[in-house]
């Protein structure tokens, strides 16, 4: 994270008193600011079919040098997670853990009624949101957790990391995920398929996607197609990318109702990945709490008033054992004088 | 100086001691063998746990009893605290290393603690608390060292020391204060996940304020049970004294909490019945309300058997209070998600060993440094 200007502001503000460290959220940045250049993720929950063919792949791709989910004591293995009390036939994961990154869930409203119909149904796709200002990155004390220039993935090193775990209590989404179980061990989460642009190619769980539910692009271009699907009618047909934004493939189908929102637009201060749905977000995951706030401030906006408290500390201290002393021998000096 | 030959080193509470603190590596180097999951319950929804708020949380506000003697004394010139200044540095020392053992086990990489030294990310809240940690525990070292010196008799050293202790003094009140509210200041990046019982942008100052009692009340418990159990001689007017700091203190205190309660939550929220609002009923009970009501009363006030009753409820309560920060102040968001916690066997025995390491050498240290000489 760079020193911006409005940080240098108040880095270097005078203020006098602990009580004015008593950070107020600022209104100064309601967002954000998005790179050109930056890459994200757009699920659209209506075209999702709940195959999860975006988790199995997520796993094998993350699974090679370079991935999320590599370590070189377990290289060539895949860290597939069976059923407790099953045959080892299907990855069956609960929820995110060190050894799943991507997650797909359902929500049925009506617990009776029938499976995938009716507007109480959807599914949802947890991951990393790579948040425009992430929270994780802002809290890392040793910058572990770095947001990358240009394509604004949140990375993660796990040779600085010394595993205090204070970004899985930062991140308002719950998304880093600890490795519990070693001796030596790492956070986990999503990196967006980092190591894998070299090669040409791009996120795994996309690149899986039959339905174009899980869109890989440039998130201007993301922001614009989900902007321009809130405009689409139920009922209508649309011919919705596939795969990527910006490639070739293409898939005709009949649109349903959609909430009007898209998550991550504003969320935490935006974020790289969005959401489209058909269910209300609360439903699908989201801790209803979390507001449009960038998160980072929380905590600088204390953190910027440590230096002028340095000073005003250490110069109140002098002055006042200066004070103190010269009134303790003016004390004794006047006892000194009653005696004699 | 000769070891004082009034203090027995074998005693019973010695060997439960020593016995406590051999059970507590044992569990230790299982924990470093085995990693994190093996020794403890923490999980993903409850990434910070037991040994986070008893043993950091907790034994640093323990701990502030140091900055707040040595402050009224250097500072203030409050010369009728001078027989506590030394016990108080000594608690204060022992603290953060006790809270830096803790940290040392906590942290998923030990060998890599000095890490935030080179690799700087300032932005972070965990990056100050951590530069506080490293500058505070060697100030305090420095604050120690004239008791060592003087065993040794390294007469140049000592004075040497005397020259910049003032200068040490002063660094280390501003150190302490930001090290005490920046603990507090953590937890200002979850504001979703927190009951707003505890989370506002004032939790620094709170930190802040309730370590400043804990830190009286814990240097009046302590110097009362040397003088019981120590040798130390010391005058009740020093109890009087701490009593009405804490009095004090804990007023204000309450009046934070109160607008806390009101302005920022609701008061039905601490009414509900649920495990938020009642840890937070209890917290409040024993850590400030049944203390300032027994130390309005005089006769209270004035008694040196009361006053250790009530330093022990501000202790607990405060203790109380940092549990609640680190665990309880979530529970609505991590059940929600989830997960559940409670602490482990071994998380207990850990937690028991770094305590009993700290008392054992806070007695060896009066048995065998000047430690009550002033």
């Amino acid at each position: 994270m760079a020193l911006n200007r409005r940080d240098f502001l108040k880095f270097s503000a005078g203020a006098g008193l602990m009580v004015t460290a008593g950070a107020r959220p600022t209104q100064a940045s309601p967002h954000g600011e998005l790179s050109p250049e930056a890459v994200g993720i757009l699920y659209d929950a209506t075209l999702c079919i709940g195959c999860m063919s975006c988790m199995v792949n997520c796993k094998k791709a993350n699974a090679e040098p370079g991935g999320a989910l590599y370590h070189r004591e377990t290289a060539g293995t895949i860290p597939y997670e069976y059923p407790e009390n099953g045959d080892p036939i299907y990855d069956a994961p609960q929820r995110l853990s060190a050894h799943t990154l991507c997650m797909i869930k359902a929500y049925n409203g009506e617990e009776d009624g029938p499976v995938g119909k009716g507007s109480t149904f959807s599914f949802m796709k947890q991951h990393c949101l790579h948040c425009l200002e992430p929270a994780c990155v802002s809290v890392c004390p040793v910058a572990a957790l770095q947001k990358q220039p240009g394509t604004g993935i949140v990375t993660y090193n796990k040779d600085r990391c010394f595993g205090c775990r204070y970004c899985q209590i930062a991140c308002p989404f719950g998304i880093p995920q600890y490795e519990w179980h070693k001796a030596s061990p790492s956070v986990v989460k999503c990196q967006l398929c980092n190591h894998r642009y070299a090669q040409g190619r791009y996120s795994a769980c996309c690149e899986a996607c039959p339905t174009g539910a899980s869109l890989f692009g440039k998130v201007k271009d993301l922001r614009e197609e989900a902007k321009r699907r809130l405009t689409l009618k139920p009922g209508e047909t649309y011919n919705y990318p596939v795969k990527r934004v910006d490639g070739n493939e293409r898939t005709e189908q009949v649109v349903k109702k959609y909430v009007d929102h898209v998550y991550g637009m504003d969320e935490a201060g935006g974020t790289q990945y969005l959401f489209l749905a058909g269910v209300d977000f609360d439903k699908l995951g989201f801790n209803p709490r979390i507001t449009n706030q960038v998160y980072p401030d929380f905590t600088w906006d204390y953190v910027s008033h440590v230096p002028a408290l340095i000073a005003t500390l250490l110069i109140t201290g002098t002055v006042t054992r200066i004070a103190t002393q010269k009134l303790g021998k003016k004390k004794n000096d006047a006892e000194k004088g009653d005696a004699a | 100086m000769q070891s004082n030959p009034n203090i027995k080193t074998w005693t019973p509470a010695t060997i439960v001691m020593v016995a406590l603190i051999l059970l507590g590596s044992g569990v230790a180097l299982y924990r470093m063998l085995y990693g994190l999951g093996a020794a403890t319950n923490m999980n993903d929804g409850y990434p910070w746990g037991f040994w986070l708020g008893l043993d950091v949380l907790g034994g640093v506000a323990m701990a502030a009893g140091g900055f707040i003697i040595a402050c009224a004394v250097y500072l203030f010139n409050w010369k009728k605290y001078r027989p506590i200044v030394r016990p108080a540095i000594m608690t204060a020392f022992l603290g953060y290393l006790m809270a830096v053992v803790a940290i040392f086990l906590d942290i998923g990489h030990p060998f890599r603690l000095p890490h935030p030294m080179f690799m700087w990310q300032y932005h972070s809240v965990m990056w100050v608390v951590a530069m506080h940690v490293i500058f505070y525990t060697t100030t305090l070292a420095l604050e120690f060292s004239p008791m060592l010196l003087e065993r040794l008799g390294w007469e140049k050293a000592r004075k040497a020391v005397g020259k910049i202790m003032v200068g040490a003094v002063i660094f280390g009140v501003m150190l302490s204060t930001l090290h005490q509210s920046s603990l507090g200041a953590v937890f200002l990046i979850a504001p979703e996940k927190m009951s707003p019982l505890w989370w506002d942008t004032k939790l620094p100052f709170h930190f802040l304020v309730s370590a400043v009692a804990m830190g009286l009340a814990m240097v009046s418990f302590e110097t009362m049970l040397s003088a019981k159990f120590l040798d130390h001689k010391v005058d009740k007017e020093i109890f009087y004294g701490l009593a009405r700091g804490i009095l004090i203190v804990l007023g204000f205190y309450l009046l934070l909490k109160l607008y806390q309660l009101f302005a920022v939550a609701s008061p039905n929220m601490a009414f509900d019945g649920s495990v938020e609002g009642n840890m937070y009923l209890l917290e409040m009970l024993v850590g400030v309300l049944l203390p300032i009501a027994l130390l309005s009363v005089k006769k209270y006030r004035t008694s040196v058997s009361m006053l250790f009753s009530i330093n022990v409820l501000v202790i607990i309560g405060v203790i109380l209070n940092r549990m609640n920060v680190c665990l309880f102040s979530m529970e609505s968001y991590t059940t929600w998600h989830g997960a559940a916690y409670s602490p482990s066997w071994k998380e207990f025995i850990v937690s028991l060993g770094i305590i009993s390491l700290g008392v054992f050498l806070y007695k060896m240290s009066a048995k065998h440094l000047p430690l009550f000489s002033h």
